[in-house]
Parts: structure tokens; C-alpha cells; sequence
């Protein structure tokens, strides 16, 4: 079954806050072997942690409903307002930007926006989720 | 413009569970063969983060200094397939212009990335 031709356009509300802790920091810099020092920002990756959460909730979604292991990452981009640090609290606010389904495929496009405390834009996290709906 | 010193970095499974927990991925494509296998996969792949991740660590060491990345992204051309005994990822950079480094990032001698490209504060 595809996904619901209706989900274009659609904005999540936004996901819970997520603090920034230093344990969070260094074990995700650690996992790709990434330097990092008590102090330093985050990796610059580090913001799909809460855009992450943002992408399940839209899976999850009863109109959606696909299971994370029939998606594949098709594409990502980071564009940083400013380096996170330990200590920001961070909120994902998720936007289908696009549905697109080919051949039994669909191509969901969606850009989160990653806020902190005061509401400012941190970082735009883009995603492509490719879904084969023959999979279900 | 010039271009940056290669790197190689190893990529093992025990890596890509660290991964799954530290970026709170779960998905079993990344660490369970079977599940893999399932939805045809060869076996085991990475995270496409965690490879974006490793372009992101070799940006900082060539810069020297974390948090200068403005933008990153590329796209997941093709799975870095990750057997028992482990893979690396080689990655290499050139400067575009003054603030861009346009990179190539393989796996056993196949591009793995397409496009990926590094905005950076000068």
C-alpha cells in the first residue's frame, strides 16, 4: 500500500525538547571515531538525533504506517545556523516537503526545522526517505 | 583549488551498534544480516549517517577545528556493505572555492556518496 497521497504539505507538531548533554556528544562523536573534546560543538551531524525522532513520528503516523526497515535514506543535508553545543535544548518540527510515488516507490522529501529553547532556527535538517510500499 | 590529504577510516560492526545507539537509529538493516538479507540486502550496511558522519570527521581534521561545517549533504548512492570482519571508507576533498570542499567518498573503490559537499565558515 502507498502512502497517502494527502501527507504533502503536511507539518508535524513539533517533537518533544531534547537537551544536549555531554554524554550524548561524545558517544555519538566516539561511534565514527570523530575527535571530540569536553567544550568543542557537536558534530555537524549530530542534529539527526532530533530530526530522527521527527522522521519516526511521521512513519509512525496512522496514515503512514511503514516500517523503518522497508525505508531507505535516500539523501541528507545539514544546513547549520550555528554549531549546537552541549546544553541546547532542541525541538524538530517536520514538513513533508514532497511525495512523489514511482513504480511502486514512494519518495518522501521532508525538511525539519531544529529550534532551541528560545525558538531561534539552529539547523535545517532535509531528508529523502525512499519507501518500497511493495514491501508491506 | 587544491586538494586535501585522503583518509581512510575503518568501518565495523561494532561501530554501527554504537551508532545505532548514540543516534538513535534502530533499524536491524544495520546490524542484523539476517534482517539485511530479508529485504535483499548482501549483508549488514551502514548507517548512510554514519558514512555521512565519517565525511563530517574528515572535514574537522582537515580544518583542524570542529564547528566550522555550515552545510553538509549528499546523497546514498549505494550501501557500504559491512561483513564480520569489517570495511573502511576512503574519503578525499578538494577545495571548490574559498568555502566549499567537494568530496569523494568510496568504499572498496566505489563511489558510495553522491555529491557530497561541505559548506564551511572560513
Amino acid at each position: 500500500m502507498a502512502v497517502d497521497a494527502s501527507l504533502a504539505g503536511r507539518t508535524f507538531p513539533p517533537t518533544e525538547p531534547y537537551d544536549v548533554t555531554e554524554q550524548a556528544v561524545a558517544d555519538f562523536a566516539a561511534a565514527t571515531g570523530t575527535p571530540y573534546r569536553q567544550g568543542d560543538p557537536a558534530p555537524a551531524t549530530f542534529p539527526i538525533v532530533v530530526a530522527f525522532g521527527a522522521m519516526q513520528e511521521l512513519m509512525r503516523a496512522p496514515e503512514v504506517g511503514i516500517e523503518l526497515h522497508h525505508v531507505v535514506h535516500g539523501q541528507q543535508k545539514f544546513v547549520h545556523e550555528r554549531p549546537i553545543t552541549v546544553g541546547d535544548r532542541l525541538t524538530a518540527t517536520l514538513t513533508v516537503s514532497g511525495l512523489r510515488q514511482i513504480a511502486g516507490t514512494d519518495i518522501i522529501t521532508t525538511s525539519s526545522a531544529i529550534t532551541d529553547a528560545g525558538g531561534a532556527l539552529v539547523c535545517t535538517a532535509d531528508a529523502t526517505l525512499v519507501h518500497k510500499a511493495g514491501d508491506r | 583549488m587544491s586538494d586535501l590529504t585522503a583518509s581512510a577510516y575503518p568501518v565495523t560492526r561494532e561501530a554501527l551498534v554504537a551508532y545505532a545507539a548514540a543516534s538513535g537509529d534502530p533499524n536491524p538493516i544495520h546490524q542484523d544480516p539476517e534482517v539485511a538479507r530479508s529485504v535483499g540486502l548482501p549483508d549488514v550496511i551502514a548507517h548512510g549517517m554514519f558514512t555521512l558522519a565519517l565525511a563530517a570527521r574528515y572535514v574537522d581534521e582537515q580544518l583542524g577545528e570542529p564547528g566550522r561545517i555550515l552545510e553538509l549533504g549528499a546523497k546514498f548512492t549505494k550501501p557500504v556493505v559491512v561483513p564480520d570482519s569489517g570495511t573502511q571508507v576512503e574519503i578525499e576533498g578538494t577545495w571548490r572555492d574559498e568555502r566549499t570542499i567537494a568530496l569523494k567518498v568510496t568504499c572498496a573503490g566505489e563511489s558510495v556518496l553522491g555529491n557530497p559537499v561541505a559548506v564551511v565558515r572560513a
